[in-house]
This record gives C-alpha cells, structure tokens and sequence, in this order.
C-alpha cells in the first residue's frame, strides 16, 4: 500500500496497463510529454514512447474517432477528453459509432477496447464550461458504461476494469478530488467490479445515494443527520450504466426512504431514473416521496457556485424534510 | 531557425494574396473513350486475371443494382443505393489493395466489397435483413460488412469513419514496433483505404480524420469519391476550393486526382498510394472525379433537381464499357461470351433473391444481445418482461412468436 492521491492512482492503473499490453494507446490534448493538464499521465511517455502516449490536435471528434478505430483494430485505446464539458464535439462519435459499434456489425467489429477518461464536476470556480456533469446524456445511451469513483483507490480498481471490460466505458473523473482526496492505494493490480454499488456506511433511517465528489457531501450531511438523531444508510453507486438496482432497493426496502444527489441539473438528470425504478421496486415499503438534491436547472455558475450546488445542508434539510414527512 | 509555427520560412516583402485557386489540380486520365491508352500516358501493371476480376466485378454490381432498385420499387426490400457511374473508381481501387487491408466504406462502395469475395447470398441475406445476416437484422438494405473480409461495417452518419480510418491505419502500424529501439517501423504490411463522398467532406469529422492522419502518420489512403452530389445537393453548394484535393495539400497530404471512370487511372493511383502509406507510412488523399448517375437512394428523385441532358451527357461516358473497350483490345474478352455470362448472372441474382426473401427473420434474441458483450441486468429483464407479453399475444408479434425458448 501507498498513500496516493486520485491522480497518482489514476496514472497508476494507466501505467499497468501500459506495461501489460504493447500496443494500448494513451491519447488526447496535452497528454503527452506535459503529462496532461491535471497530470494524470504524468511520465508516461517517457516511459513507453511518443507513439504510444502523445498530443493530439485540438478535436474531440477526431480523438474519439480515432479511439474508435484504434479500439476496432484491437488495441486498448485509452482517450482522454480534458474537460467533461468539452466532450459534446465529439457526441456523435460516442453516441452513435462507440455506443452502436457490436450492435449494428452483428458482433463482425467492436471497441470493447476503448476507455475514455474524462474530469467533471464542480467546486474549482470553473463556472460554465469546466464544471458541468454530462453523465445523464451519455446514460440514455445503450452500448456504453458509464463509471465514477470516490476517491483515489476506487478511481484505481475502477479504472483498470474500465480497461478490462469488453464494452466501451466512459470513467467519470471527479476533477475536485484529483489532489484533494488523499488514501491508501495497492501499488499492485486490482480491478472493481463494474456495475456494483457500495453500501459505504450502514443506516436504518434513510438512504442517501450520490457518486464521485458527491459522496463526500453526503456523507457530511450524514454526520450532521447523526447529531440529529437519525441514521443514514450511505451507498456509492459507482457505476450509472449499468447501475446496481438491486443494492440500492434492498436498502430502501429496510429504510423506507430515499435521497438522491448530484451535481448536475434536477431535470431528467440520472436521479430521476433512480427515483422511477425504485419506488416501482419498492413501492409498498416507501414511508415518504423518494427526494433528489441537485445542481438547479440552470448552466453551471461562477460567482453564485455556493448557491447552486447541492450542499451538504441542502441534503441535510432534505434528510429531515424525508423524515418528518 | 527554430519554427514554433511550423511553417515555411519563407518571407516576401510584397503584399500579395495566394489566390484560393492557386494549385489548379490536374487530373490523372489514363484511357480514352475508345479503350486506347492515351498520348503520354503510362499504363499501369496490371495482369489479365486481376484485370477480368475488376471487370466482372464491376459487371457483377451494375447487373445486381439494376435487380435490387427494381425489387425496391417490387415492394420486396425496402431501400437500395446504386453504384452506378462509380464502378470503376470503387473497383479499380480495391483492387489496387492487399486482401488484408482494410476497407472502411461510406455506403456506395459494394463494388469494393464484391471484389473482396462477398457472396451474393452474403449481399441478399443483409438486404432482407434475415437471419442469416452478418448483421443480423439490425441495419438498412446496403449497411455491409464483414470481419474476414476486412470490410467495416457501413454506418449511416457521414463521415464518421474518416477519423475512426485514422485510429484503425494507426493501430495497423503498432504492429510492427520496433523491438529494439521501441520505436515505430515506416514500412509496414497492411494499410487502410477510406471512402467517403465529397459531401461527407463537408463534415467535422473529414477534418479531424485528415488532420489527425498527418500528424500521427497514420497510413490511410483516403478515396474521395467527388461524384458531384450530395443527394440534391450539387458541389458547387457544397464548397468553394479546387474540390475536395485542395484541402489534402492544406493538410501536408500527398494528394492525386484521377478520373473516377478511367478504371486504369484509379488503379494507377491506388497503386502508388498504397505504395506510399505502406513504405513511408504515410496518409495519401485520392480524389475521384466521376457522376452518380443513378438517384442518391431509391429514396430519392433526381428530376426535381437536375435535368435528363446533363445526366444524359455523363451516361455516355460508361466507366465499364471503357474498361470493356481496353480489354477487348487486349484479346482478354470475348464479346459473346461477356452477353452470355451477363444473362447467367442475371438469373444467379434472381434466384438468390427468391431464396433470401424467403428466409425467416433473426430471431428474438436478436435484438438484445451485441447491445454490450453480455446482456446488462436491465436490458435482461427487459427482454424477460417482453418475452412474457409475446406469449400472451402470439398473434400480435408473428415474426417471433413461434420461436420463443
């Protein structure tokens, strides 16, 4: 074990699978000798060459493009987008040839081999175009997964699945956290199951579920629900497509209750599919409406981000409101 | 010097524009009307058995297109896309490929496909969308493909598969890393040719593809098939430069432009593409001057925007019967035996069609699987809850009612 921050686990996992297959490709804007913008591949093309890690010209479509057809030829193509919310140029790529690639060959062609990394969320000032949360778009997409870790060794574990999987996966990376979350990490290999939630703290009152940086909000709201008297059930869901249904209804069915929070906008953001399946789930055991605790629906702010994230004490306000309904 | 701007270190102190026309690109033009080799030009290699498979196979395409456009309008399949007046620069320049390399197609290119080996059974099966598809049902009429023939399967949006040709050709060059000094080989076994239309040019994604394939040194030969239109919409509402050539030079790509119905000239260039990207590993940009003679898709009406003189004047210059003309010349084919074997394949396609429009369609399965490489807990219980329903209502679902496990 070694203490290592989200970034250090991240470049980590890449480094393995580097060293593991001789022709997976590390690829997007200022990746290269740089080391990327956060530093997430800091070293590596030092490491295995310029022709396996390196910058690409600034297109998001192109790096998307050629990570399809690199994964199609059979290597491990390992795209980075530098911003979440730069990601859109290169929606078609995804949506339409990643996402459809098996299904319309038949099985003759797929980019099982294809993994993108991308940081998001909120809380750097970022305001409108280096904050936003674009998972719920990509979740309406069939053919993808979509996954998210909480801290540096669920980001390691995660990521090499990711790599793994034989299905193209989009991995979430809470930028907020990349130096600020700070844990004890394996220096060697190790995969998390992809498609699993994570009871993070049992509870017997209400279930708050989040992922990535929301996790460390409510689990504030969580200690401050505890001083009150009430006692949370704290689940990561870790992966959104696909997500953990039975995880998530086997603990509401025992706490009656459920909050959902994220960071990106209420409407039709993912907590509304949660939200759905569960009270179909678990209808009769419900003791009050399932809550979400979300961004507005607004564009990311600036000067007012205090006031449009879902804050520890929006999600404590909703514990309560759930509990007393 | 150094040069952050990557440029040409080339200072004028006169104020002058280059004008957007500067280049006046040539076209390649290497057999006339009449089968003969024209003054100055060289003929490419190219041997009789490869010559007569470029011809039948182009033979082979006119023939199934004039059958599958007239089961469109039967009622008997629901879409078709003729090739027609692109024959020879689709053929010609599969041709010009290793087996091994790989295609990555727009929609119009089943000549390249043909070529490969793909068996009419093949073409109709994906036509009916039956079964026995490779693609199992899922696609349009004409969306082909095939992992041993190395054809990626054909995607509607356009243009999408310049950039992913990018990917694919670069992967191609991993294969043969060094393994002592770790670096890349420039010389390399297999490349990848990319078509697509000078529509399609107009898209993001030829940018990206183009761009990306220079910087990288990704080997693609990259086929653009300028035939003119874009459905209605003719090239000269599409872009303003010298064609769709022009743009390779912006890109530090070799480029050539050749005639599209001049079966010689495209193997000629395709030929020495190929060359280029397997020895320096480098992109090359072909651009094909042809017309589509034939409606965008069935579709599509081509009198509402273009009169019958125009197409008249291109229908003319057949890129078959020139092809023809050579051989003949040659002594390699046989004018009766050409009518003979037109009149067999005619009836093959006829009765390969009654044989697949008669084959059941996928079954339920089908339609979940190859979503993700296992089916997801959700998509299962999905298919369980719609397997139940068709149970009770077997009428409603004739298809698949019968043959539910």
């Amino acid at each position: 074990m070694a203490k290592m921050n989200m970034l250090h686990a991240i470049n980590s996992a890449l480094d393995i699978t580097m060293a593991e297959h001789p022709q997976a490709c590390i690829f997007g804007e200022d990746v290269g000798y740089f080391g990327g913008v956060f530093r997430a591949t800091s070293g590596l093309q030092e490491k295995y060459g310029k022709h396996r890690v390196f910058n690409t010209p600034l297109t998001e479509q192109g790096i998307l493009g050629f990570a399809n057809g690199l994964a199609a030829f059979g290597a491990p193509a390992l795209a980075e987008i530098q911003f979440a919310d730069y990601i859109f140029p290169a929606f078609d790529q995804i949506v339409n040839e990643s996402a459809k690639f098996r299904y319309r060959s038949g099985n003759e062609f797929n980019v099982g081999n294809l993994t993108i990394r991308t940081p998001y969320g909120g809380g750097i000032a970022g305001g409108l175009y280096h904050s936003q949360s674009p998972e719920a778009y990509f979740a309406h997409t069939p053919g993808l997964k979509l996954v998210v870790p909480r801290n540096p060794y669920q980001a390691k574990g995660l990521l090499r699945a990711c790599i793994k999987d034989d299905n193209p996966v989009i991995f979430f990376e809470p930028k907020r956290l990349y130096r600020a979350s700070v844990g004890e990490v394996p220096e060697e290999d190790y995969e998390i199951e992809l498609g699993k939630a994570e009871v993070v703290k049992e509870g017997s009152d209400v279930t708050l579920l989040a992922w990535g940086a929301q996790m460390e909000i409510i689990e504030q709201a969580a200690e401050k629900a505890q001083e009150a008297g009430i006692s949370c059930e704290i689940i990561d869901l870790r992966s959104i497509l696909p997500w953990d249904v039975e995880t998530i209804a086997k603990s509401v069915t025992k706490t009656g209750r459920l909050i959902i929070s994220h960071e990106a906008p209420i409407t039709n953001g993912f907590g509304a599919e949660i939200a759905a399946t569960i009270q179909q789930e678990c209808f009769l055991h419900l003791e009050s409406p399932i809550l979400r605790v979300c961004g507005l629906d607004t564009p990311y702010p600036l000067a007012l981000e205090k006031e449009y994230v879902p804050d520890a004490l929006k999600v404590f306000s909703a514990i309560k409101k759930s509990v007393e309904f | 010097m150094i040069n952050p701007n990557n440029i040409s270190l080339n200072i004028s102190h006169a104020l002058e524009f280059i004008d957007g026309h500067a280049l006046n690109i040539p076209t390649l033009k290497i057999l006339g009307d009449n089968g003969e080799i024209l003054d100055g030009a060289t003929a490419p290699e190219l041997d009789k058995e490869t010559a007569l498979k470029i011809y039948s196979t182009m033979r082979f395409i006119r023939l199934l297109d004039e059958r599958m456009q007239a089961a469109q309008r039967q009622g008997r399949v629901s879409f078709y896309m003729q090739c027609l007046g692109e024959e020879a620069a689709v053929t010609a320049s599969a041709a010009a490929l290793k087996h091994d390399d790989m295609i990555m197609a727009q929609y119009r290119e089943q000549a390249a496909l043909a070529y490969r080996g793909f068996s009419l059974d093949n073409f109709m099966n994906q036509m009916f969308s039956n079964e026995l598809d490779l693609g199992k049902g899922r696609q349009m009429p004409i969306h082909y493909g095939s992992n041993e023939l190395n054809y990626m399967t054909i995607s509607s949006p356009l243009g999408t598969q310049i950039p992913q040709a990018t990917g694919y050709a670069y992967g191609q060059k991993l294969n043969h890393i060094d393994a002592a000094t770790g670096e890349l080989a420039s010389e390399i076994d297999n490349v990848t040719i990319c078509y697509f239309g000078e529509g399609a040019a107009s898209e993001g994604d030829f940018h990206a593809g183009l761009n990306m394939a220079a910087v990288h040194k990704a080997p693609v030969v990259f086929f653009a098939r300028n035939n003119g239109y874009a459905i209605s919409t003719p090239a000269d509402e599409q872009f303003k430069g010298d064609g769709i050539a022009a743009r390779g030079v912006g890109y530090g790509i070799k480029t050539i432009r050749v005639d599209g119905t001049d079966t010689l000239a495209v193997y000629a260039a395709t030929q020495a593409a190929r060359k280029i990207a397997a020895e320096q590993g480098d992109p090359v940009l072909i651009e094909s001057i042809a017309y589509r003679l034939g409606a965008h898709s069935t579709s599509d009406d081509p009198s509402g925007y273009r009169s019958k003189d125009e197409e008249a004047e291109f229908r003319a210059a057949c890129p078959i019967e020139r092809f023809k003309s050579w051989l003949l010349k040659q002594g390699w084919l046989n004018e009766a035996e050409d009518e003979a074997a037109k009149d067999k394949i005619r009836e093959e396609i006829l009765a390969a069609l009654k044989v697949a429009e008669k084959v059941q369609k996928p079954a339920l399965e089908e339609l979940v699987s190859d979503v993700y490489d296992t089916p997801i807990p959700a998509l299962q219980k999905q298919y369980e809850e719609l397997k139940e329903h068709i149970k009770q209502h077997p009428e409603a679902y004739p298809v698949t009612a019968g043959r539910i496990k």
